[in-house]
């Protein structure tokens, strides 16, 4: 019996993490296959309601990465998202979520090895904490 | 014979060669790119990062080599060398020379096999020997075009007649060892050589001990250790022991400004290259220690001063001002040091590793395209231009860009790319044309209230895919989804059977909304949405599922999982794509006038680059007389004559039908976006203009800071450089004897309030000094600075000034040159200047006739309202922040403005007539269109939920969101919209949505996944 795999949603953004994801792959880094892409344009884009809905459909834990700070696409999108991270952080732990379910970090384009890292260490933290039940709707 | 005259060949692709070629596509000219090794990009993919942002170089390039593969103007040509130009310009020959490659590139899938069975390994040019490659490879991950070659010199087929092995694994036959060279003839109208530069080899340096100690590394080779795809996937390890150094040496100017190896130059990049390098360092390892040997710190450009600040504040980097002896390699592989500081003092020192800053040096080749091509090279091997026309060889018609002509760092290769196109385009006729030019015209499908009917494709990729993910069986599942007409897999998605297979299911299935599972839409998106286009369908009705790069490749050993995996991922695909909508590009039409503001080099240079390609130009001055600051340069360190050059372009410029000069104007407002702007002129006597165009060029200028140090304006013995170098003109000395003679640098610059370089202080007063010797030959020259930034080919002139006596004196900001007047009541008085000489350690005292200050370059005090108007940024010092600091360095992030010359940062004639044609040519990529299309994925706003609160406005970067003020509500500007979506997820009442990016789309792709519920508590 292999050990339980969680399904993690990542959200990464098109110009940074989803560059550094795909060199991870052309570099055939190894990481757990744990993790579901979704492609946006710009960390700014992620609306804290993405990971709240998305751990209410059953995910077990949410990965949001944008571009380091600084090196933006689209100037400053990765401070809009890092000020509201910065809410929805104490909110999560409020009603009760742990803490680790939900990460967020800055991979460039050219962080492979930072990207499979990343993935690994989610990963592991998830699969500590076991499946999330705290918001999946009742079926 | 290929081709028409309206097509210009680009030699060299590397970021200049890309840049000049993605220019001329953009105006609707065809070029030639000609590469000699096996893939675009130049130097910049061995680069780990950028300085001074530590940019990741491979992010920040790879958009600009797909775009270039992309275009449809564009042909690359690898493995290519140029042999012959024959002709005139306007109207050239060029013999080309495509060398065989041994695989066929249509056929080729990049897969790989070829290479893991090669039995040849050979050393990996592109990682500097550190790591091994194969006779046939691909030269680097990300290369463009991806395609494998194989290397003629090593194959064992070629060269033994024995092998065959990749021709045996090549799954789809693309191995052709007939292959044979091919020569073209092309027909151009102006040809652009941007072959850049070698990295010097320090084989010579026998003191140093390279190749001899393993542990001393040249700084490209450092740069690959550093970078996450290189050769040590991002550890920084010692050759000799493969342990992390703890203390690193840098040694600086190995190979530059050495007159004993005939390289008398400052190769400009360097210093930076190390300082990056540095902190880098220092980033993987808090505990590493980091010095730099060095003579002079050259961190001339913008923001360079501050990058180095923070290295040796911040970071703790040591700089240390001395000569690196020798070095002599310790049992164990550590190095001894042996320097000495300027005092004499010698001292020993330990270093784990030791990078050389080795310099730029010409292409190896260059002698011989010099003979082929007609052109001169200088003295030093670069190809020769002259400071007045930086972007021209000595042959008319061909063009240099890059560090072809002099060693240049990367945003300074790509304004000189930019720039060369200029030149360039007024040898062709170009018409101002549509942007689908060329391109047949589909009708697009109405699918609107169409029940969703999608195809999913499911990629094998050869075995890429198909050798991990149980492809069938993710296409059978496919088929079970909810609106899932047809599904099936695929051996290539991307080949050109597949694609057109596609455009048959489409019509076959009625299928309105495709989704391909595959490698990454970063890649292939583009080629799959112009795929269902040429059938119809709006290209926005497109999902990829990345199941080869995210999944195949990083799950090898799991299979299963790999496979569950990628059955998630085009269920989520096929999610998003169910509820796609078709999306418009709304065309935005152009204006085909230019507005130009300022009346200086810089601006009468970019005007006369627009009106020269057909183009009116409004050229705005403020003042009543042409020429702004170089008015008062009257000397050429290369002994060519300025004034001689202002008038000439002033002339240009009074008698050019295409340009209209606004003398004493000032602008009132600036309204409007690309292609529609307006502009509210006052002239001198109060009369109003409106202006209608659709580019601005922002050439606005800088001017001398006015300092009160030093006794400047209480003694008619202190004058700046520009006052200095009137006087020299006009041979009006002080009276009296003119023998001692003190320069001070870096007056107001490179201090707190003004913390940059002011960049070309140094050369003008090494300029002037020299002027000041041809005139009065027993003048003695005292030179008070803090480091001398004679950078390019300006080092010799120093040098001559060095040997010629003058003295100079180092000084540190806490111990600035002492003055006083010898007469304090007297304003004739000589001036008693007190030198501190670091090298006798001692005060050196002079009563100097003249001083002469170097004061800073400081932006004019109405940038700040004209950054207000056109809603572009400034930066801490005042100086407009272009887009992007490496790769669009004339560009602001604003489409359609552009910047110049001093506004943009101090810099020299020739630098500014660069930038100039670069923003002249930048332009010219809007106004050759008749429209530009706007991104199908912008914001778009619900009238009836927004409640006007102003928050988008606030969090948009580009400016692109203003509140109606009548209606209370945000409404946006498709035009600037970039569609990053800031806004969306800021708004509070849920009036903002991303268009093909939307909550609804984003939410049912987070929804779409059946996953086993447990009882929770919601």
């Amino acid at each position: 019996m292999s050990e339980w795999q969680p399904r993690i949603l990542a959200i990464l953004c098109n110009w940074c993490s989803y560059a550094g994801a795909d060199l991870a792959g052309v570099s055939r880094m190894q990481y757990p296959p744990s993790i579901r892409v979704v492609r946006i344009p710009c960390s700014g884009r992620v609306d804290p309601l993405f990971i709240m809905k998305s751990l209410q459909s059953g995910f077990d834990g949410v990965l949001v990465s944008g571009c380091h700070p600084g090196d933006c696409h689209y100037i400053s999108g990765n401070y809009v998202a890092r000020r509201k991270f910065a809410v929805l952080k104490p909110l999560l732990e409020f009603i009760g979520l742990e803490p680790n379910r939900v990460q967020f970090s800055w991979i460039s384009a050219g962080e492979g090895d930072r990207f499979a890292k990343v993935v690994t260490k989610i990963t592991e933290d998830i699969r500590e904490l076991g499946p999330a039940t705290r918001l999946v709707k009742k079926t | 014979m290929k081709n028409k005259k309206n097509s210009v060949l680009v030699l060299g692709a590397g970021i200049a060669g890309i840049q000049a070629s993605l220019d001329l596509a953009e105006m609707g000219v065809e070029v030639h790119l000609i590469e000699g090794t096996p893939t675009i990009g130049g130097r910049m993919p061995q680069l780990d990062k950028t300085f001074p942002t530590n940019d990741c170089s491979m992010c920040i390039l790879s958009p600009k080599m797909s775009e270039c593969a992309r275009h449809s103007l564009i042909t690359i040509h690898i493995m290519s060398n140029l042999e012959e130009v024959s002709g005139t310009p306007g109207d050239f020959v060029c013999r080309v020379i495509e060398r065989a490659k041994y695989v066929d590139p249509v056929k080729c899938v990049s897969c790989g096999l070829c290479e893991a069975k090669c039995p040849v390994k050979i050393d990996d040019e592109f990682d500097m020997g550190l790591r091994k490659t194969k006779a046939i490879s691909r030269y680097f991950l990300q290369s463009i075009p991806s395609e494998y070659t194989i290397n003629p010199n090593y194959c064992l087929f070629l060269t033994k007649g024995v092998c065959k092995l990749c021709e045996k694994v090549c799954p789809t036959g693309a191995i052709n060892y007939q292959d044979k060279d091919r020569e073209i003839d092309i027909n151009v109208g102006a040809v652009i050589l941007a072959t850049g530069i070698d990295p010097f080899d320090p084989i010579g340096f026998g003191q140093f001990g390279y190749h001899r100690y393993s542990n001393v590394v040249t700084s490209l080779e450092f740069e690959r250790m550093l970078s996450a795809s290189g050769p040590f996937g991002g550890h920084v390890v010692r050759a000799s022991d493969e342990k992390p150094p703890k203390k690193i040496a840098f040694i600086q100017c190995v190979g530059s400004r050495d007159e004993s190896i005939d390289k008398n130059y400052c190769s400009s990049a360097c210093c930076m290259f190390a300082i990056k390098q540095s902190i880098i360092a220092k980033e993987h390892s808090k505990e590493l220690d980091a010095s730099i040997f060095y003579m002079d710190i050259r961190a001339f450009g913008k923001d360079f001063d501050k990058y180095y600040d923070k290295a040796e504040n911040h970071y703790g980097v040591n700089f240390i001002r001395s000569k690196v002896a020798d070095i002599v390699e310790l049992p164990g592989g550590s190095l001894e040091l042996r320097y000495t500081f300027e005092n004499g003092d010698i001292q020993l020192e330990v270093f784990d590793l030791v990078v050389l800053s080795i310099g730029l040096q010409p292409r190896k080749g260059s002698r011989k395209l010099s003979e082929d091509l007609d052109i001169r090279l200088n003295k030093y091997g670069f190809c020769h231009s002259d400071t007045f026309h930086p972007l021209e060889t000595t042959r008319p018609g061909i063009f240099v860009c890059g560090a072809m002509n002099g060693p240049k760092d990367i945003p300074e290769s790509v304004v000189s790319a930019s720039g060369a196109v200029a030149g360039a385009v007024k040898l062709l006729k170009l018409e101002r044309h549509d942007v689908s030019k060329g391109e047949e015209e589909v009708i697009e499908k109405d699918v609107i209230g169409e029940r969703p009917r999608v195809g999913v494709f499911v990629c094998h990729c050869g075995i890429n895919i198909a050798g991990v993910v149980d492809v069938k069986n993710v296409a059978e599942m496919a088929k079970g989804l909810k609106n899932v007409e047809h599904s099936e897999d695929v051996m290539y998605a991307c080949s050109t059977d597949c694609l057109e297979m596609i455009k048959e299911r489409i019509e076959e299935h009625d299928l309105n909304r495709v989704v391909v599972a595959a490698c990454t839409p970063r890649t292939h998106e583009p080629l799959f949405r112009d795929t269902i286009s040429g059938a119809g369908l709006n290209p926005y009705l497109f999902e990829m599922a990345n199941i080869r790069d995210q999944c195949s490749w990083a799950h090898m050993n799991e299979p299963e999982k790999a496979t569950a995996k990628s059955r998630d991922l085009v269920e989520m695909a096929v999610g998003k794509a169910r509820n796609l909508t078709p999306l418009k590009r709304l065309p935005i039409s152009i204006d085909p006038e230019a507005l130009v503001i300022g009346g200086g080099l810089a601006g009468m240079t970019s005007a006369l680059a627009i009106a020269d390609a057909g183009h009116d130009v409004y050229l705005v001055e403020k003042e009543s007389v042409l020429g702004g600051n170089m008015r008062d340069i009257f000397f050429n360190l290369d002994g060519s004559d300025p004034q001689q050059f202002l008038a000439e372009t002033i002339e240009r410029i009074e008698n050019h039908p295409g340009i209209r000069v606004l003398m004493d104007s000032n602008i009132g407002e600036i309204a409007g976006f690309v292609g529609n702007f307006r502009t509210m002129l006052t002239n001198g006597s109060g009369e109003q203009e409106e202006l209608t165009h659709g580019v601005v060029v922002v050439a606005t200028g800088g001017s001398e800071h006015k300092t009160s140090e030093y006794l400047y304006g209480r003694s008619s013995r202190v004058i700046t450089q520009k006052e200095f170098e009137r006087m020299l003109h006009e041979e009006k000395f002080p009276p009296g004897k003119l023998r001692e003679v003190v320069f001070v640098q870096c007056v107001g610059s490179r201090e707190e309030g003004r913390m940059y370089c002011s960049r070309v202080c140094c050369s003008k007063s090494v300029k002037n000094a020299r002027q000041l010797q041809s005139k009065k030959a027993k003048a003695n020259i005292y030179f008070a600075y803090r480091d001398i930034r004679t950078y390019g080919f300006s080092e010799q002139y120093y040098s001559d000034l060095r040997n010629s006596g003058a003295l100079f004196f180092r000084y540190t900001p806490g111990n600035k040159p002492e003055v006083e007047m010898v007469h304090p009541d007297d304003p004739d008085s000589r001036i008693r200047v007190t030198l501190f000489d670091p090298v006798l350690e001692k005060d050196v005292v002079v009563d100097a006739d003249l001083l002469v200050l170097a004061p800073a370059i400081d932006p004019p005090e109405e940038n700040l309202k004209l950054a207000k108007m056109l809603k572009i940024p400034l930066n801490s010092d005042g100086l407009f922040l272009e887009a992007h600091v490496k790769l669009r360095p004339v560009d602001f992030a604003t489409d359609g403005i552009f910047v110049c010359g001093l506004a943009h940062s101090p810099k020299d004639m020739s630098e500014s007539i660069a930038q100039a044609k670069a923003a002249g040519s930048r332009a010219l990529t809007f106004l050759k269109k008749n429209s530009i299309l706007a991104e199908g994925t912008i914001a778009q706003v619900r009238k009836d939920r927004c409640s006007g609160c102003g928050y988008c406005e606030d969090v948009c970067a580009y400016a692109a969101i203003e509140i109606d003020m009548e209606e209370g509500i945000a409404v946006i500007n498709d035009a600037l919209c970039k569609g990053c979506g800031a806004c969306v997820a800021s708004c509070r009442c849920g009036a903002l949505d991303l268009r093909g990016f939307t909550n609804e789309q984003l939410f049912s792709v987070f929804d779409s996944l059946e996953i086993e519920a447990v009882e929770g508590i919601l």
